[in-house]
């Protein structure tokens, strides 16, 4: 190993002994378990293993968000429309009980079948979508409860009507209602993250990611597309940008892993959501007791500073 | 308004040698410009009004007052944080960037007079790797946010860009909150923000600071959809419409303030300048 490697690999080490991987975990044979992942992860993933968070990360069997708000969320409201155009159900939203208090939950929904699929659009949401997240954002913030994101979504829609009712203005600005509350706010990416629809629910003061969810720039077979000029080349794009958690730890994307069961959320949804509960309820009681405005500052210090850039010429 | 010469005559383009039409030829009608003659035209063709692109140096000039403009952050370079190798290096691609542009990124930011009014300018140009927006850019614009809000005048942001760079992987991703709340600082600050579109403005920068100005406008033509329309025919097999995603859309959708001519740009900028210009 040479020595430059070697000093990556101790970075690696001492960054991941601080991380709370470990959120959640109440058994011992679940902590041995965990040693063994943060073993596993402190090693460089080859080509193959990146891949295979990408499949799982989009595994159809996967809980998607209203299996958690089914186990998670006491007394759940859903909340529809936009109040302008259209309901979304790509993206649902809605208030109800978490752990004692009453929250915001803004969710992107896939579907099941074929027929639940098309109707959530394989959920991507439309910028009604998007506007409807503002409009509960604007919600919890008049009446000081937390927001719970859930981010699970492929990508922003590529469609003709998606731009026409301005895709790229609501992603933009429900970014910025979200830079202006003063209340907390939790996002963990629970499948993929993918670029501007991700973002676009996901400028929070703590940003979880389950252990097999991925969080990209664009999707692999975009990026492949584009950079290989051949989609079929997704394997080698997902290893260029190792969209995994660990590694969106280790670049200061994201704020803690949220473990999942042995072998992936898809195996056992009670215990995926027994976990991302403990979780979320973590992260929340962390920021409860600020203070709005500097619940309001300190996330967008985060912002600032994530991904350090040089004045040194290369 | 720049007075049309009508003198210059249409002349035929050289043979494109390697499948691309010349870049001084213009592709709605074919009129085939000198270099000196597109320059002292705005870079818009006389005879259909199709607006060429302009690189950052070359805005600077059109707009800012002589002598104005003070370059700020000029010594900021990309590094290579995934050590991201496509069919190339990106490191190799940077570099190439650097010295075929001339420039250290896709932004340029400093402080200049526009009309005789202060202002802070942000301008992009495509010509640096498809103007994308990695670290670099972000924290250029994130600077020009701040500076503008120190010396309590109003930003003008100028852009052309692909969308994020993905070459720096999540990293770019993480450019479009860390823009958005740097304009909503310097808008926190009392600063105005005036966005004007270019072609292209697409993707990341599109779903991020630009579509966040106080007053948005377009150059006519310009390329403003999240997703380009190759894109979303290939995945939707959608019939698209023929003006799908342009400036003139958007207005007509109601997501633009202005389509404003180049030619008519330096007037509309000081205007703004004067109305928003003091910070009380």
């Amino acid at each position: 190993m040479s020595s430059e490697a070697e000093l990556r690999l101790r970075e690696r080490l001492s960054k991941l002994s601080r991380m709370r991987l470990l959120g959640g975990t109440r058994l011992s044979g679940e902590l041995k378990r965990l040693q063994e992942q943060l073993e596993r992860v402190t090693a460089e993933p080859t080509g193959e293993e990146i891949w295979e968070k990408v499949e799982l990360a989009r595994n159809e069997d996967r809980p998607y968000t209203l299996d958690y708000v089914e186990r998670l969320i006491e007394d759940w409201i859903e909340l529809h429309g936009d109040r302008g155009r259209a309901d979304d159900s790509a993206l649902v939203t809605g208030v109800g009980r978490f752990r004692g208090r009453t929250v915001a939950l803004i969710g992107n929904q896939k579907g099941r079948d074929v027929k639940e699929r098309t109707r959530r659009n394989f959920g991507m949401a439309y910028p009604e979508g998007y506007r409807k997240a503002m409009r509960v954002m604007e919600l919890a913030q008049r009446h000081r409860f937390p927001i719970i994101s859930l981010v699970d979504i492929p990508g922003a829609y590529p469609g003709v009507a998606a731009e026409q009712h301005g895709q790229g203005g609501a992603i933009a600005r429900s970014q910025a209602v979200m830079s202006r509350l003063e209340v907390p706010i939790v996002a963990c990416v629970i499948g993929e993250g993918g670029s501007g629809g991700a973002i676009a629910t996901a400028l929070a003061d703590q940003v979880l990611m389950q252990e097999n969810a991925i969080y990209t720039v664009i999707s692999p077979e975009g990026c492949a597309a584009i950079l290989w000029r051949d989609a079929g080349e997704k394997k080698k794009a997902a290893a260029a940008f190792r969209p995994d958690a660990v590694h969106c730890l280790e670049l200061g994307v994201i704020d803690g892993i949220v473990p999942e069961p042995e072998g992936g959320a898809q195996l056992n949804h009670d215990e995926a959501a027994r976990l991302l509960g403990a979780s979320l309820e973590a992260a929340l009681e962390e920021l409860e007791g600020l203070p709005g405005d500097e619940l309001k500052r300190l996330r967008r210090a985060k912002f600032r500073a994530i991904g350090s850039v040089r004045t040194a010429a290369r | 308004m720049a007075k049309i010469d009508v003198s210059i005559e249409h002349k035929h383009p050289p043979e494109p040698d390697d499948g691309k039409p010349h870049p001084n030829t213009c592709p709605k009608c074919g009129s085939h410009y000198r270099d000196d003659e597109l320059d002292a035209h705005l870079r818009v063709c006389l005879h259909c009004g199709h607006h060429f692109p302009v690189r950052a140096p070359a805005r600077i000039r059109q707009l800012a007052d002589p002598g104005s403009f003070v370059e700020e952050a000029a010594d900021l370079r990309s590094d290579d944080p995934l050590d991201f190798f496509d069919l190339r290096p990106y490191v190799e691609r940077l570099a190439e960037a650097e010295v075929s542009t001339g420039l250290g990124e896709a932004m340029v930011i400093g402080r200049a007079t526009i009309g005789g009014r202060s202002c802070q300018l942000a301008v992009m140009d495509f010509a640096f790797m498809g103007g994308s927006m990695g670290r670099v850019v972000g924290e250029k614009f994130a600077l020009a946010c701040e500076g503008a809000a120190d010396q309590g005048v109003p930003l003008v942001s100028i852009t052309a860009s692909g969308g994020a760079r993905m070459q720096e992987g999540i990293l770019s991703l993480m450019q479009l909150p860390k823009t958005v709340c740097a304009v909503e600082e310097l808008q926190d600050a009392g600063s105005a923000m005036l966005s004007v579109m270019s072609h292209p403005t697409t993707a990341g920068v599109l779903a991020s600071f630009a579509s966040l100005g106080d007053v948005i406008v377009a150059e006519p033509g310009a390329l403003m959809s999240f997703t380009g329309p190759r894109v979303v025919q290939q995945t939707t097999r959608e019939k698209l419409p023929e003006d799908f995603g342009l400036a003139e859309s958007n207005y007509r959708f109601g997501h633009l303030d202005a389509i404003v001519p180049r030619p008519e740009l330096k007037d509309f900028v000081a205007k703004f300048l004067r109305l928003f210009g003091h910070v009380e």
